[in-house]
């Protein structure tokens, strides 16, 4: 009999590791709960750091795709069982399957910045999120904020959603950091005019070029770096909004208003994935994120046998990191099933 | 060490540099064991950004913390009287210290000192 | 002459009691400031006495307010309360009838039945006056033992009296409750034993003597049972003065010098000493505090108050208290368990120095506006409420000024509940001017904490003071906001400061109900729980206030509303971290159902130059 495996979530992780386990032979079955596949690379205009187009990204993952991928779309998993040495999968439709392995690839989820009432997400017009940046971004229309007005000046909040107790989400979120610089550099390239800061607590530029990015951000388009986290944001009659910061290394409050405001939400755990987990019986679910066997030595397993992790399901990770977590989740599962 | 720096070498204007180990470090260890969440602070200074007492005067809650930790406790008695104990800063906190315990017990672990 | 030596403990006893009684009286009373000892001495004389009294029978002998609280748990109170009470005055009267009325040694009432042997007369002797008393005291004795047998039921079966958790008492106490619980079964075996000896006794002594009289040798058991009465008696008292049953004395003192208008000042002094000593630990303010949700037990009200009357009180149980006022609403007696605790603090805190003398002269408001509209320091956190107010104003063309639209100048009250009470005065003084000079004729605030100080404490004349839900109510009522009913079911939160705090329940849900379908939850009104968020607790961590958040929570999501709505900035913003529920302030809601007017009144708010 040919193994089955079945991969739930089909954004960049799901994708990659189904496409690998196909070369390997393994007949897969990929569970995506939306329409297409893709995840949430679907909805960036351009990738850090060296700004390829999101779609460019996913038709190279998608392109060579073998055939024993099966695509289970419009299928959101909501049950598994793990029945002697096999897994019954559900979805909420009724379609159920089993598997000798499973995939984790359910991502994450973005962080609701309505959370942070006194940043003024849904409240104030011009108070946005990265998310919706890369939307607008999309459109390939000018910038204009909601009063319809080029901004003079744009801010971008860092750690929005992460790294903050008072929403429960300790982690941080790795991508919002680059991702703040990589779209300050697109809003200066759309209006040169426009005066752009990003308010930071810490800038992690871990990954390969990211540093450069950032010198580039300084170089090229002056764009200014404040150290201190936004307590609040208030509108003025003309729509925009007022910051409140403290300037840390000045050790002085400062106000200051910008025509645009950009919240960097970060990763959060996806609910269901959380609920997928204690109904296996995975226990290390520390946060929402699935705990690996061992976050070193052996990234892509989880404490039951079978059940493997892939991409940001397990923590915040870029694309890269993403698809490389995900040719490793195939061989992994591939040595489980002693091919 | 003060003298040999001026018989041989330059004479240093102390007053210019936090000198850690001829600061005492007693009263930020009474603070921390009074409210432990003080080691938490990450210096994002949010709590100064909403801080209701800094609309009117120089006042940071993180900068006091800074000071306390490195030792240069002087003058932090005169800074934490001036807090309102309004809370802004314990509900923004992202680290969720418990800044208004925090500046009781630091104004109750300085002023002893001072006097 | 009536005398014996077996009554020398009780007596003794008695003695010792009344003389401590006395030095610890004097005392207080010679703390007492010299204002409040004349109200004190006045109000003797008062018609106010009569009320004392009346309430002294309501509330030490009667224990309506536990009656209220659990049947069972009343009559427990009672039966010991009003029962001894009975023994000892009919007692006096009995022993008047063998006496003739002259003035009696104390002890001899209480002891009456092994000093007078009078035969049983049956079957007519109810209705001669010995025989009456017989009757009745043996009735009240009764009484009396059913609640001892309730109070040892108690012990294993508190659920029934409505408590979940008991007070766990330390030795002293342990003591004093033996021996008052032996008190009156001892009383029955020797009244019951010499009732056997002489055939005396009422309908119980006399049949129970009678049995034992069959079976025992009751000619050397007699004796030594008086004694064992007046030995329980006279440790019973010998303990009273530094066990819980102080209160005994002590509550009836409290209820005078409350009547008298006599509070607590600045600093604890003997008012709050007669408190603590009027605290019976009768637990009920255990199963009411939601610090047990956080393992702080040991923090409620009745072991902070222990503490403190033992002198062991430390920072830390002062510190830990969320000022919810759960247990203030369900002490039977009254006690101000959060004055205590405030008072406790301004101890612990009387070497923090503020200093405010940076608060420059503000200026002057120059445009007269109708309302003036204070958001609060929370309120600026929570930026939904503060538009949604502007909203509403403009909607209703009401002529208003934002005066903390740029940030403002705390309440006070926040430095108040940490026992800082000059330097909360400091600020109060300074908003007080700068509220004024609006002169506006209301004053309207988001934010229940302010509301709760605005009224309390400031002296606004002329001015009103009224909380945003109050206010929106008038408006509707006055026809000039119009609401739209939706679909959505909402449960209604009583924030601590608003509910407890300031008596406001009903104006809230009068308006929400024009919205939404509003569920009543288990713990709502005066049981209202505490978001957990409190501006007046001090010591607790974030993870114990998040188990205190989630569990209130849990409670309040139990109808599975579509949106929890409260009308504080704080509950709001606490609730909200618990990402349980959507949550809203009234303020929030009424902005989204209301029908906009269609010919707006133009008053843009002046933003002073
Ligand atoms: C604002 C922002 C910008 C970013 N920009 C960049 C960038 O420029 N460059 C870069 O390298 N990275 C970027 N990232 C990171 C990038 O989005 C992630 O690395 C990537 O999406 C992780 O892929 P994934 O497959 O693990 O998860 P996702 O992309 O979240 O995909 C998970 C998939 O699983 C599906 N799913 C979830 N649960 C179920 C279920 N129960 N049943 C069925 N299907 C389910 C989901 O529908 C989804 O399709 C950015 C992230 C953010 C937040
Ligand atoms: S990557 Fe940067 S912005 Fe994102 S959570 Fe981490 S520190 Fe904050
Ligand atoms: S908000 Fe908290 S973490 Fe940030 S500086 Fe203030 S105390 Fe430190
Ligand atoms: S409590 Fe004190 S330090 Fe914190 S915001 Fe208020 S005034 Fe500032
Ligand atoms: S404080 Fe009140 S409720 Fe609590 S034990 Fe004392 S008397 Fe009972
Ligand atoms: S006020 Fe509230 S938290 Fe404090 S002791 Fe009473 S019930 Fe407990």
């Amino acid at each position: 009999m040919p193994k089955h495996v079945i991969v739930i979530g089909a954004g960049p992780a799901g994708l990659e590791t189904s496409a690998n386990l196909a070369k390997l032979g393994i007949a897969v079955t990929l569970v995506e709960k939306e329409e297409s596949t893709g995840g949430h690379v679907k909805q960036w205009h351009a990738l850090f750091p060296a700004l390829l187009p999101g779609t460019e990204a996913l038709d190279a993952i998608r392109k060579g795709m073998p055939e024993n991928v099966r695509v289970q779309n419009k299928t959101t998993v909501t049950g598994i069982e793990a029945v002697n040495n096999y897994f019954t999968v559900s979805g909420h439709n009724g379609w159920q399957e089993k598997a000798d392995a499973i995939v984790f690839a359910t991502g994450f989820q973005l962080f609701d910045a309505r959370r942070k009432e006194e940043y003024g997400y849904g409240i104030y017009e011009n108070v946005i999120t990265s998310a919706d940046l890369e939307e607008m971004f999309a459109t390939g229309k000018s910038l204009v904020n909601r009063h319809g007005n080029k901004p003079e000046r744009i801010g971008f909040v860092h750690c929005v959603g992460s790294r903050d107790e008072k929403v429960n989400n300790l982690h941080c979120s790795k991508v919002c950091c680059i991702t703040a610089v990589k779209q300050a550099i697109e809003v200066k390239q759309m209006l040169p005019e426009a005066e752009v800061f990003c308010f930071y607590m810490d800038l992690r530029m871990f990954g390969r070029h990211y540093e450069e990015l950032y010198k580039e951000a300084q170089e090229k388009y002056n764009i200014q770096f404040i150290r201190g986290r936004l307590s609040e944001s208030a509108e003025d009659q003309d729509g925009n909004i007022v910051l409140k910061v403290e300037d840390t290394l000045l050790g002085k409050p400062l106000r200051i208003k910008a025509g645009l405001l950009v919240l960097m939400v970060g990763m959060e755990p996806l609910a269901g994935t959380k609920s997928l987990a204690d109904k296996l019986g995975l226990t290390k679910v520390p946060d929402g994120f699935i705990q690996p066997a061992d976050e070193v030595l052996q990234s892509n397993f989880t404490e039951l046998p079978g059940v493997f992790v892939a991409g940001a399901c397990s923590g915040p990770k870029s694309v890269s990191d993403t698809l490389a977590d995900a040719r490793s989740a195939a061989l992994a599962v591939a040595g489980f099933l002693k091919l | 060490m003060e003298k040999k720096a001026r018989q041989f070498g330059y004479t240093i204007t102390r007053d210019r540099q936090i000198d850690y180990d001829a600061n005492k470090h007693d009263i930020s260890k009474i603070v921390a064991a009074a409210e432990p969440s003080l080691n938490l602070c990450i210096s994002c200074g949010t709590c100064s950004a909403t801080c209701s007492a800094a609309l009117f005067t120089d006042f940071s809650l993180r900068h006091v913390i800074l000071l306390l930790r490195r030792g240069e406790t002087s003058g932090l008695a005169k800074e934490v009287a001036k807090c309102m104990l309004c809370g802004k800063c314990q509900l923004v906190c992202p680290r969720n210290v418990s800044t208004r315990n925090l500046i009781i017990q630091i104004s109750k672990a300085v002023i002893p000192a001072q006097l | 002459m009536t005398f014996d030596l077996f009554v020398l403990p009780f007596f003794l006893g008695l003695l010792f009691l009344l003389a401590v009684l006395f030095i610890k009286y004097s005392r207080w009373i010679a703390m007492m400031s010299g204002p409040d000892r004349v109200k004190a001495g006045m109000a003797l004389f008062s018609v106010g006495m009569l009320k004392t009294m009346w309430e002294v029978f309501l509330e030490s002998l009667l224990h309506r307010k536990m009656f209220k609280r659990n049947p069972l748990l009343g009559y427990m109170h009672m039966s010991f309360a009003l029962g001894w009470f009975l023994l000892i005055v009919m007692g006096n009267l009995e022993s008047r009838v063998y006496s003739g009325g002259h003035i009696n040694p104390p002890y001899y009432p209480i002891f009456l039945k092994f000093f007078i042997h009078d035969k049983r007369v049956l079957p007519f002797e109810i209705f001669t006056l010995p025989g009456f008393f017989r009757f009745t005291m043996d009735l009240i004795l009764l009484f009396v033992l059913s609640g001892l047998v309730l109070a040892i039921f108690k012990r294993t079966r508190s659920r029934w009296f409505g408590m979940k958790r008991a007070t766990k008492h330390n030795k002293l106490d342990k003591w004093a409750i033996t021996s008052l619980w032996l008190i009156f079964p001892m009383r029955l075996l020797a009244e019951s034993f010499t009732a056997g000896l002489y055939k005396g006794g009422g309908f119980i002594t006399n049949s129970l003597g009678s049995i034992f009289d069959a079976v025992l040798p009751l000619q050397y058991l007699a004796y030594p049972a008086w004694w064992a009465y007046s030995t329980m008696l006279g440790v019973f008292f010998v303990t009273l003065p530094w066990s819980r049953f102080m209160h005994i004395p002590t509550e009836v003192m409290l209820i005078y010098l409350r009547n008298a208008g006599i509070k607590q000042g600045k600093y604890p002094g003997s008012f709050a000493e007669l408190e603590l000593r009027a605290c019976p630990r009768c637990g009920v303010c255990i199963d009411v505090c939601q610090m047990n949700d956080a393992g702080l037990n040991g923090s409620t009200a009745v072991y902070f108050i222990r503490a403190l009357r033992e002198n062991r009180a430390e920072v830390q149980l002062n510190s830990n208290c969320m000022m919810c006022g759960r247990c203030l609403e369900a002490c039977p007696v009254g006690i101000d368990t959060l004055g205590l605790r405030v008072g406790a603090r301004s101890v612990d805190n009387i070497m923090v120095a503020s200093d405010f003398s940076y608060l420059l002269p503000q200026p002057s408001v120059k445009r007269k506006a109708d309302v003036v509209y204070f958001a609060g320091c929370m309120g600026h956190l929570t930026p939904g409420v503060k538009n949604a107010m502007q909203k509403i104003f403009k909607n209703a063309g009401v002529n208003y000024n934002f005066i903390d639209k740029d940030g403002s100048i705390c309440c006070g009250r926040p430095l108040k509940l940490a026992g800082l009470k000059d330097a909360a005065s400091k600020l109060t003084d300074e908003n007080t001017l700068k509220i004024l000079e609006t002169r506006a004729d209301l004053l309207v605030t988001s934010c229940p904490i302010c509301y709760k100080i605005f009224s309390d404490d400031y002296k606004l004349k002329g001015m009103q003071v009224m909380h945003h839900s109050v206010y929106i109510d008038k408006l509707v009522t006055e026809g000039l906001l119009t609401l739209q009913p939706s679909a959505l079911r909402a449960v209604y939160h009583d924030p601590c400061e608003l509910g407890r705090g300031s008596g406001i329940y009903l104006e809230p849900r009068n308006v929400l109900k024009q919205i939404a379908e509003v569920a009543e939850v288990a713990e709502h009104g005066v049981n209202s729980l505490c978001c957990g968020g409190s501006i007046g607790e001090l010591g607790m961590n974030s993870t114990q206030r998040n188990t205190i958040r989630d569990g209130a929570l849990k409670m309040l999501c139990e109808p599975q509303p579509d949106v929890l709505v409260t009308a504080c900035p704080l509950c709001k913003k606490t609730f909200d971290s618990g990402n349980q529920v959507a949550v809203k302030d009234i303020a929030e809601m009424v902005a989204e159902s209301m029908t906009i007017n269609r010919q707006p009144v133009n008053n843009k708010e002046l933003v002073e130059a």
